[in-house]
């Protein structure tokens, strides 16, 4: 690889800054303006939430994902929990089984030894539940008031899945975009947990593995699914936006019929934040084939926890490169991606 | 949603459409100003533009707090927070306010402890918690959030806290309409009156508009149905040729204001000989300071102020955009040299500035008929 000079380098923010890590458009730059260029090959350069390696005669996909979220516990779940699920859901929109995780820890000392121990407990839980084992892993120690209790991080492994046909490139005009269930719910859920605003809502982290939904498309409509993505930090607007720019395709959005709860919705309302830009630890968007979306659909809807799914818009030829959204009486907006963070150290 | 749902009702919305497009005439162009950046936002949030017929011409006006900030202000307040050692707390809306060198956000990577709060009241909390430090609260607002403020400070000195101060950049919201019905530039035939101001002031301070220049006022909410129904009691006006001053936010404004709000801000603040904005220069009478029963809790008078000068950059046009003499996109640096990420002006910064409204949910869509 050739050296790359600092002038080749588009990104020209000065500092790092919370926003750089709010899956929005500050951290968009920061990953293809200065990590992309650097450690540029084949595989990284596209970008996508976990690379598929071809070992002998097996397709793997490998990924790894942190975690620094705050307060490391709440309604519905906890840093454990997520960090099981959070990199077990890159490997399973990348149409892969999870199999295996490794586990790193960043202790801050001070931290009891009660706190540590439910976490594991939290990670082994969840790793039952998904399938994986946590084969292997590393801990580390800073000084009290360095880290905030505690950081993780999880890389993982899994096994791509023969009915799996995705990549951007098959993204198409017409197709159908699905949406597993209800957004918002683990922003909303970490920010009400924080106990700064005064507002309460009966309401839990979504954080689950998304695999057995997965899993069942591909099992059923296999090829037809033509790209999946996780929509977390910067929530689903980001996620379709990187699709519309990346297709150079348009995508339209009915705003009604995304699912929501009506506490999401109302935190939102109050708050001014657009449901569209809160991170979610449960859910995924598939782009599926027009001729089997209502098939996808009805296999969601089958399972349990896969009643509220639904199919929220479709990709357009135009216009380029926009993600457009329409209310139910006609008006249009564009929807753009997350600028700034209004919600830090969401996951 | 209750107060939510039935205003963004699609019958009744496309019945208000339909009403609206019947009451135009249509070789007349019917130059409306909404005052307050939340409808701005509320107007491309929506899509009511691509709903509205072409000759209604909705003009942004100068309601949003922090887009009317001179940039000098916005360094005045940091500097006196990072010389103290300050705790620096301040509406969300503020954090993204460029200084000439950064805006809040950016001291804050640097190390400055800044904080977002919801309510003054939070930054008192924060006062109370931390009592060896300075916390310093950067108040922005028009009448909607300085009685907020006023209790704050009430409360601040019945507990006697004294480790907290506010630098007041609470302004008034009727010297800017008029400077903009004085201006030369002045084409409006109507106005869409602020909906959370006048939850405060009241339908009353807007007579003279009606009497002295002979436009219609609505005062109006902020939901899809409000909005177009506001729209429908201008055109009706017009097109009876009446200039008066009507409430169709009754649910929320009451004609007189509301007087223990009003009593409050009697009490903490005092008016301002005058007071420079941004793009429209000094106003007379046009903001609020605190009075000297509260001299112990004024930033200004414990610290003193740097009373920073900073030119705008000249290539931007936020003047002319806030005064609705230009629209956002007008403007040669809008989406170019300034966007949300990067605002060169404030216009660009709050979800309430018109441009970053129109950059957020209109700037690539021409196509639909946003942009004329």
């Amino acid at each position: 690889m050739e050296a790359i000079s600092k002038s080749q380098l588009r990104f020209q923010d000065s500092q790092i800054e919370m926003a750089h890590g709010a899956g929005g458009k500050a951290a968009r730059r920061l990953v293809e303006g200065l990590i992309a260029p650097l450690l540029s090959n084949p595989l990284l350069d596209r970008l996508e939430d976990a690379a598929i390696l071809s070992l002998g005669m097996e397709s793997v996909a490998f990924t790894a994902d942190s975690f620094v979220v705050r307060p490391i516990q709440f309604p519905g779940g906890s840093i454990g929990k997520l960090a099981v699920n959070g990199t077990a859901n890159d490997l399973a929109v990348a149409g892969a089984k999870p199999v295996a995780l490794v586990l790193t820890m960043i202790l801050e000392a001070g931290t009891p030894t009660s706190v540590v121990q439910k976490e594991l407990e939290a990670i082994a839980a969840a790793a039952q539940e998904v399938g994986v084992q946590i084969v292997g892993g590393d801990t580390k120690v800073v000084e009290h008031g360095k880290a905030e209790e505690m950081y993780l991080t999880t890389a993982g492994i899994g096994k791509v899945h023969p009915g799996a046909q995705l990549g951007i490139h098959r993204v198409k005009a017409g197709d159908k975009i699905l949406l597993s269930g209800p957004i918002g719910d683990h922003g909303i859920t970490i920010l009400l947990a924080r106990g700064e605003l005064a507002l309460e809502a009966e309401l839990r982290s979504d954080t689950r593995a998304v695999w057995p939904y997965v899993r069942v498309l591909l099992d059923v409509i296999g090829e037809a699914v033509h790209w999946m993505r996780d929509p977390t930090r910067g929530g689903v607007a980001s996620v379709l936006n990187e699709l519309a720019r990346d297709t150079g395709l348009g995508i339209l959005i009915e705003e009604s019929s995304i699912p929501l709860r009506a506490e999401v919705r109302g935190a939102c309302e109050i708050l001014g934040l657009d449901p569209l830009h809160i991170a979610n630890e449960g859910q995924f968007i598939a782009i599926v084939d027009p001729q089997y979306a209502s098939e996808a659909l009805a296999l969601l809807h089958e399972l349990p926890g896969g009643k509220e799914a639904a199919i929220i818009g479709e990709v357009q030829e135009a216009p380029a490169r926009t993600v457009l959204g329409r209310n139910p009486y006609g008006g249009m907006r564009a929807i753009d991606m997350l600028v700034g963070d209004p919600l830090p150290r969401i996951c | 949603m209750k107060y939510v749902d039935e205003f963004r009702n699609p019958t009744l919305i496309k019945a208000a459409v339909q009403e609206i497009h019947q009451l135009v005439e249509p070789d007349r162009i019917y130059r409306i100003m909404e005052v307050c950046g939340g409808h701005t936002h509320a107007i491309y949030r929506f899509g009511l533009k691509g709903l509205l017929p072409k000759n209604i011409d909705l003009v942004h006006g100068p309601g949003c707090p922090v887009c009317v900030l001179p940039m000098g202000r916005v360094d005045d307040g940091l500097t006196i927070a990072e010389e103290n050692n300050a705790i620096f707390t301040a509406f969300g809306d503020m954090m993204r306010v460029p200084g000439s060198k950064g805006s809040p956000l950016e001291y804050k990577a640097q190390g400055m402890d800044v904080r977002m709060v919801y309510s003054p009241l939070d930054a008192l909390r924060i006062a109370e918690q931390h009592p060896g430090r300075e916390v310093f609260f950067f108040a922005i607002g028009f009448e909607t959030t300085a009685p907020s403020t006023a209790l704050t400070l009430m409360r601040a000195k019945a507990r006697n806290i004294r480790n907290f101060s506010v630098f007041c950049n609470h302004v008034t919201i009727i010297p800017p309409m008029r400077a903009i019905l004085d201006s030369p530039d002045m084409r409006l035939d109507a106005f869409i009156g602020p909906g959370h101001v006048s939850t405060i002031i009241g339908c009353r301070p807007y007579e003279f508009i009606t009497k002295n220049y002979g436009l219609p006022v609505v005062v109006s909410g902020f939901e899809p149905l409000d909005l177009l129904q506001s729209i429908i009691m201008i055109l009706r006006q017009l097109n009876e040729g009446r200039a008066e001053v009507e409430n169709q936010y009754k649910r929320v404004v009451p004609w007189d204001g509301n007087i223990p709000a009003l009593r409050a801000m009697a009490e903490v603040f005092e008016l301002r000989p005058y007071f420079e904005w941004r793009g429209m220069g000094f106003i007379s009478q046009s903001a609020l300071k605190l009075s000297d029963a509260y001299a112990d809790w004024d930033a200004e008078i414990k610290f003193g102020v740097p009373g920073i000068q900073v030119t705008d950059p000249k290539a931007a046009q936020c003047g002319e955009v806030l005064k609705g003499v230009l629209k956002p996109h007008q403007c040669k640096l809008f989406g170019k040299e300034c966007t949300p990420e990067h605002p060169v002006g404030a216009l660009m910064v709050s979800a309430e500035g018109a441009c970053a409204a129109e950059y957020q949910y209109a700037q690539r869509i021409e196509e639909i008929g946003f942009l004329e």
